[in-house]
């Protein structure tokens, strides 16, 4: 890899080699064992947490110069967040980026999967903020590491079955957790649970980061991954009565979006590079 | 965790595999009738309870899996006579009925006559003297039985 200094004087990609090689052997360990939360020494990254210190450094740590980099934030290209990632990326280790998901080896996420099914050739990394899927049912970690050893897993289910005793249905609408090859229960990261079932059988390697935890797990590809649900109470995903209101398209993930004071709203996609895709003729990715 | 009635009954059959939304919820509620809880209090918070369906709610949920065997540590401790009654019938029916068996820490030796069959009297963590509880209490050999014994209040 290389560990030469940058023009404007940072190492590749920010972090130092050594924090890249402790990042990495994590990594290793948590192909290695999908669905487990592996611990490793979370860095203080120039961003606050919450960010998405625990993708950048997963992203970071997995960087080769060649790499074309795709950051989106609950699907768009152009928030925030997505845009000084990317910015980040340029400036630390001088990386082409893209907006088109196919375009992409290495898609840094935050809250959503891309739309545009992802290929064998392709990272998706997630930011993660609570990688405990029953952290709010059980407050110690102690605790909840000893329930994944065990796979004592009825209390998951229990709050399904509360949601289904107070609302009739299963309320939980995004970071639905899933059970991953029938073994470790993993949270998704606050994914809408639209994208749960594009988890399943993926050919894209499934890195998850979460900074200020300290936790980093994966999903090598074609892993089995299944949402969890009762027999008479299946797994279902969001469904919407209209089509995109700017590309037409029936499949994808819709947000609401106000128009006025008077009410009126409108529905387009999440994934802004898929809604654009569906419009017509791409244009070029930004440099 | 503030779950409900029937989510505490009906955790112990999802942690051992149940994944019938349907017959879960039934099997709670065929409990809390067992255990003479008011079926519609199955989506109430225990918090909402008394001292005694508290007891009962446990016993439901430890007794929802059929186990064969049992530890009650002072099952009626904290509660009024009248409830301890009412409880003490109940486990003596389930026994019957399950066919179970229950083994019982207690300080009160009226439980311990009405609900055992034999008994162990312990003193500092040691086993002092066993057999048929029948035996026991009324010729209880070692001394500290005695002692025991003869403190009960005769009315």
């Amino acid at each position: 890899m290389s560990a030469g200094l940058t023009m404007n004087g940072y190492n590749f990609a920010y972090l130092n080699e050594q924090t890249k090689r402790m990042i990495r052997r994590a990594l290793l360990k948590a192909v290695a064992i999908p669905g487990y939360q592996v611990p490793f020494a979370s860095r203080e990254m120039p961003m606050p947490y919450g960010w998405g210190t625990g993708g950048v450094q997963v992203t970071a740590s997995i960087l080769k110069p060649d790499d074309v980099l795709k950051v989106t934030d609950q699907g768009a290209d152009d928030t925030t967040n997505a845009v000084s990632i990317r910015d980040f990326f340029k400036k630390t280790a001088d990386i082409a980026t893209t907006e088109i998901t196919q375009d992409a080896t290495i898609i840094q996420t935050r809250h959503r999967i891309p739309e545009q099914e992802l290929g064998a050739n392709q990272i998706l990394v997630f930011q993660v903020p609570i990688p405990e899927p029953m952290r709010f049912l059980e407050p110690r970690e102690t605790e909840t590491r000893k329930m994944h050893a065990l796979e004592e897993y009825g209390l998951m289910h229990v709050k399904l079955y509360e949601d289904i005793s107070r609302n009739g249905q299963i309320a939980t609408t995004y970071a639905y957790p899933v059970s991953v090859e029938e073994r470790y229960v993993m949270d998704p990261s606050p994914i809408p649970k639209f994208d749960n079932p594009k988890m399943n059988n993926m050919a894209a390697l499934q890195l998850f980061g979460a900074g200020r935890e300290m936790r980093i797990y994966a999903l090598p590809p074609y892993t089995r991954v299944k949402s969890l649900d009762f027999e008479d109470y299946p797994f279902e995903v969001q469904k919407w009565d209209e089509p995109c209101a700017i590309c037409g398209t029936t499949d994808s993930y819709l947000d609401e979006v106000i128009l006025d004071n008077s009410g009126n709203r409108m529905f387009c996609c999440s994934d802004t590079a898929y809604c654009q895709s569906k419009q017509g003729p791409v244009k070029g990715a930004e440099q | 965790m503030g779950v409900s009635a029937g989510a505490n009954i009906g955790e112990r059959l999802m942690s051992v595999g149940a994944r019938h939304y349907g017959n879960i919820r039934e099997q709670a509620l065929d409990w809390l009738g067992k255990v003479e809880i008011d079926q519609s209090r199955i989506d109430d918070l225990p918090h909402t309870f008394s001292g005694g369906m508290q007891q009962r709610l446990q016993i439901a949920r430890n007794l929802v899996t059929a186990p064969r065997l049992v530890l009650m540590d002072e099952p009626t401790g904290g509660l009024d006579v009248s409830v301890q009654a009412r409880l003490l019938d109940l486990i003596r029916s389930l026994v019957r009925d399950l066919n179970l068996s229950v083994i019982l820490v207690t300080h009160d030796l009226a439980v311990a006559r009405l609900l055992s069959t034999r008994l162990m009297v312990m003193q500092r963590g040691e086993v002092i003297e066993q057999g048929l509880t029948d035996q026991i209490l009324d010729d209880p050999q070692a001394p500290y039985s005695q002692l025991l014994v003869s403190s009960v209040l005769q009315v």
